[in-house]
């Protein structure tokens, strides 16, 4: 069973992140970049037949595929939520293809977005009262000790990747610095113009010891949507498709301290997975679009998916040069870190980049001869992981 | 809910899980043990997460661990603890085996002082009539 080349991305909608909404509501963004990844496809509303929806963070609801299909007038014979965290779009992708594979759909749209404010995200905020809470193990086990959010979790990680591997944060910082290049090139990044340097990321607050403000994700508001299509579709459709080509996901549930290392991720189980579909080796991908929450997270990937030895993070990002000019082209929208991360979409903003640099429409900050990408969704705290392969 | 001045959020214990809690009133940590597998786990549930078995019984474990990991929380994001920063959040490795999110306390919150892989050893902090929560300190 494979899902290679099963079915491709032929569309993709993409709004600019903002700092705040701006009057914007979740809905409204997710119309918008899913008639810009509709009209990308060149289909018609009446053509899609799936839909896959990212839950908003920020927003409760039930039924989400059912008011997002009303609200477009799409009405599909295949609509889900995926829930699982950052890699949420990634796992879209190839649930889309799998649902196109076994027939029960032809043109799978999947939608990300989120209305929320960079300035607000992170400041401290008061139980809401007498909302009923659920009895999750973590609530009982960690939030009375004060993690602030994911945040803890990661720099849980990497304290712990620095005892082990002698990782600095220097290192770490050199991921934040080349990312800030690449969306530099990228006018519709969030931090377009604003270069950094290693120095300036140690010498921003230590939010989380050892995390550094500058090497933390910043929450705003944006969406992304796909358009993902069975094959005769994609024969047919205005852009030069993106196939699937590997595809493999991997969970090991929610709480750090129930990994038996906190240092290797499930990547190390997924990415050799989506590899071996695809058939490719690391020396053949010309893009790694990985999801980048923080700098660790970074780290941590290129370690698990296999492109340095584990533990030598740190030395390989150094010795590379991680820009859209350089010889390992990484996350060149500027990744979550420097592009934004609205929501759900910054897992999708990996796709989205991917698909651009495969189409040659990049602009400024097009890899040259850009035929293979790996892509990685992260959720939850390094624990849910989608390994994705495209190519033309 | 706290009623003393209690401003953080506190744990509600599930019947699978009071038994943990009743422990830690008394100072005392007790555990979850598969008989099958000879081994002790966490968080609580009626089952063994390693085998799936529902033989299992509660043991005082002896409170020693180590750091396996530390964060230094410079910002919080829960108003309860805006007074306090910096404080340590933690994974200490107990020498029971499981591991458990916790707080470093009775050293300062300063990465050149504490350091993965250091001894700990138990340290109640009673923070409502019902619950005292398992906190660590250096040992020595
Ligand atoms: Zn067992």
């Amino acid at each position: 069973m494979t899902l290679k080349r099963s079915a491709a991305i032929t569309g993709i909608g993409e709004m600019r992140p903002s700092r705040s909404p701006d009057g914007k509501s979740t809905l409204g963004i997710w119309t918008e970049v899913a008639r810009e990844a509709i009209l990308d496809a060149g289909l018609t509303t009446p053509e899609i037949d799936g839909l896959l929806v990212a839950p908003p963070i920020t927003e409760q609801a039930a039924m989400w595929p059912s008011i997002l299909g009303e609200y477009l007038n799409i009405h599909p014979g295949y609509g889900n939520v995926v829930d699982l965290g950052g890699a949420s779009a990634c796992g879209m992708v190839w649930r889309a293809a799998a649902a196109i594979q076994s027939g029960l759909c032809r043109a799978v749209l999947c939608v990300t977005g989120e209305a929320s404010d960079v300035e607000t995200f992170y400041a401290p905020r008061a139980p809401r009262a007498r909302r009923p809470v659920q009895q999750l193990p973590y609530r009982e086990f960690e939030v009375p000790y004060g993690p602030m959010g994911v945040n803890s979790g990661y720099a849980l990680i990497a304290m712990r990747h620095m005892h082990e591997h002698g990782t600095t944060g220097r290192q770490l910082a050199k991921i934040a610095v080349d990312q800030r290049t690449n969306a530099c090139a990228n006018p519709d990044a969030l931090y377009y113009g604003k270069q950094i340097t290693v120095d300036d990321v140690l010498a921003s607050p230590l939010v989380v010891d050892p995390l550094h403000l500058l090497e933390i994700v910043r929450p705003c508001t944006g969406g992304a949507a796909i358009v993902v299509v069975a094959p005769d579709l994609a024969g047919a459709a205005p852009r030069a498709p993106v196939w699937l080509l590997g595809a493999a996901e991997a969970s090991r549930g929610i709480m750090l301290s129930q990994f038996d290392t906190i240092t290797t991720s499930p990547i190390a189980i997924c990415a050799p997975r989506a590899l071996e579909m695809a058939g490719v080796a690391h020396g053949d991908i010309d893009l790694i679009s990985v999801y980048d929450c923080y700098t660790i997270t970074v780290l941590i990937t290129l370690e698990d998916a296999g492109f340095c030895p584990k533990g030598k993070g740190g030395p390989f990002v150094e010795e590379h040069d991680l820009t859209y000019a350089g010889d390992l082209p990484l996350n060149t929208h500027g990744g979550q870190l420097s592009f934004g991360q609205p929501g759900l979409a910054g897992g999708m903003s990996h796709v989205t980049e991917a698909v651009r640099q495969l189409q040659g429409r990049a602009g400024k900050r097009q890899v040259r001869d850009c035929e293979l990408a790996f892509v990685n969704g992260n959720g939850g705290i390094m624990s849910e992981q989608v390994s994705l392969v495209l190519g033309t | 809910m706290p009623t003393d001045g209690y401003r953080k959020p506190l744990p509600v214990p599930s019947p699978e899980t009071r038994r943990f809690w009743e422990g830690c009133r008394k100072h005392e940590l007790w555990l979850p043990y598969c008989r099958a597998c000879g081994q002790f786990y966490f968080y609580p549930r009626d089952f063994c997460p390693r085998c799936f078995g529902w033989d299992i019984e509660w043991r005082q474990a002896s409170g020693r661990g180590k750091i396996y990991t530390f964060a230094i929380q410079y910002r919080a994001w829960h108003p309860g603890w805006a007074e306090e920063t910096p404080y340590i959040t933690a994974l200490v490795e107990l020498e029971e085996g499981p591991r458990l999110f916790t707080n470093i306390v009775g050293i300062e919150a300063d990465p050149r002082k504490v350091r993965c892989d250091m001894p700990v050893e138990v340290a109640w902090d009673d923070v409502s009539a019902e619950i005292s929560l398992p906190k660590f300190r250096p040992v020595g």
